[in-house]
């Protein structure tokens, strides 16, 4: 395959992906109009945006052109962290219901 | 030699130094740096979403979808473009390379434009960092700083595509260069992805 064709062949797989973004970003502004609780509408958005960013670090940002080793220390480190961000939502509700906080 | 060579005791001896995981050091160094900014706007947005979750009275002011999905079409479009100058860069057209890599850097200057407009609309509404006439005043405050720390990732994308374009152009800058810089152009588009449904579509006044 010559280098003109590799490219060509390489933008056709990135209008591809760029296709999936956008309707992937549709999806998202119906499930906005949907006649759900803010829960689910918040979970189905979070959900349709996880898939978005694993498309675009994937493909756009070429992680699974590199090297396995380095694509699970992305994934396993920044998950950790993320997952760890969450501990405070007992906290929030605790607010919402006007529960005092644990001493 | 691109590689240290060393010389122990008067023998001479080549020693190859691989970089970790075989990336190019300013990748790597543009990789880590894209890590830790992802748990600075994590951060941003689990409190945001903390704040929203336990805040009664929020607002939800916007009543239109037709600004934000603009600007989302165009942060999607800007990284297909800055994908097509990339490659280009790669198979060594320069030209085209220089091109797409300004049309980016054109889409991320209206997107910054049509963010401002937006901002300069809900301030005319009356709502600034403290208070809105909405509700709680930690919705200013949120949405500000959370657009703010976007939209400066973007105006800061857009001047280091315009001076790598450049420096690419003259040959002081080389595909690798290109390619540093779309990663981060990627990840600004990556993070809009999160604070659309987030910030935006949450906020609609059904």
């Amino acid at each position: 395959m010559t280098t003109v064709e590799g490219q060509k062949s390489g933008i056709g797989k990135d209008l591809v992906v760029y296709v999936c973004l956008l309707a992937l970003a549709g999806i998202q502004f119906v499930i906005a109009y949907q006649n759900i609780d803010i829960g689910q509408k918040f979970t189905r958005m979070l959900s349709v945006a996880c898939i978005e960013a694993g498309l675009a670090v994937l493909f756009f940002m070429h992680l699974w052109s590199e090297k396995r080793a380095f694509l699970i220390f992305v994934v396993v480190f920044v998950i950790s962290v993320l997952l760890g961000m969450q501990y405070g939502w007992t906290d929030s509700t605790r607010m919402l219901v006007g529960a005092p906080f644990s001493k | 030699m691109s590689q240290a060579d060393l010389s122990l005791g008067g023998h001479s001896t080549s020693a190859v130094i691989e970089p970790p995981f075989s990336i190019p050091t300013k990748k790597l160094a543009m990789w880590l740096f894209i890590i830790a900014d992802t748990m600075t706007f994590a951060a941003c947005l689990v409190a945001y979403g903390f704040l929203r979750h336990g805040t009664a009275d929020w607002p939800r002011p916007f009543h239109s979808i037709t600004n934000v999905a603009l600007m989302t079409f165009i942060l999607l479009t800007s990284s297909l473009t800055m994908l097509i100058g990339l490659r280009s860069a790669k198979a060594g057209d320069k030209a085209t390379a220089f091109r797409w890599t300004m049309i980016t850097a054109t889409l991320g200057i209206v997107f910054a434009l049509l963010h401002i407009r937006e901002w300069f609309g809900l301030i005319d509404e009356g709502m600034t960092m403290f208070k809105n006439p909405w509700g709680t005043g930690l919705f200013g405050a949120s949405f500000f700083s959370i657009t703010g720390l976007h939209l400066t990732h973007v105006v800061s994308g857009v001047i280091a595509l315009l001076v790598v374009g450049v420096r690419y152009k003259s040959g002081r800058f080389n595909a690798d260069d290109i390619e540093v810089v779309s990663l981060y152009w990627h990840f600004v588009d990556l993070v809009w992805m999160f604070v659309v449904p987030l910030v935006y579509l949450l906020n609609l006044s059904q």
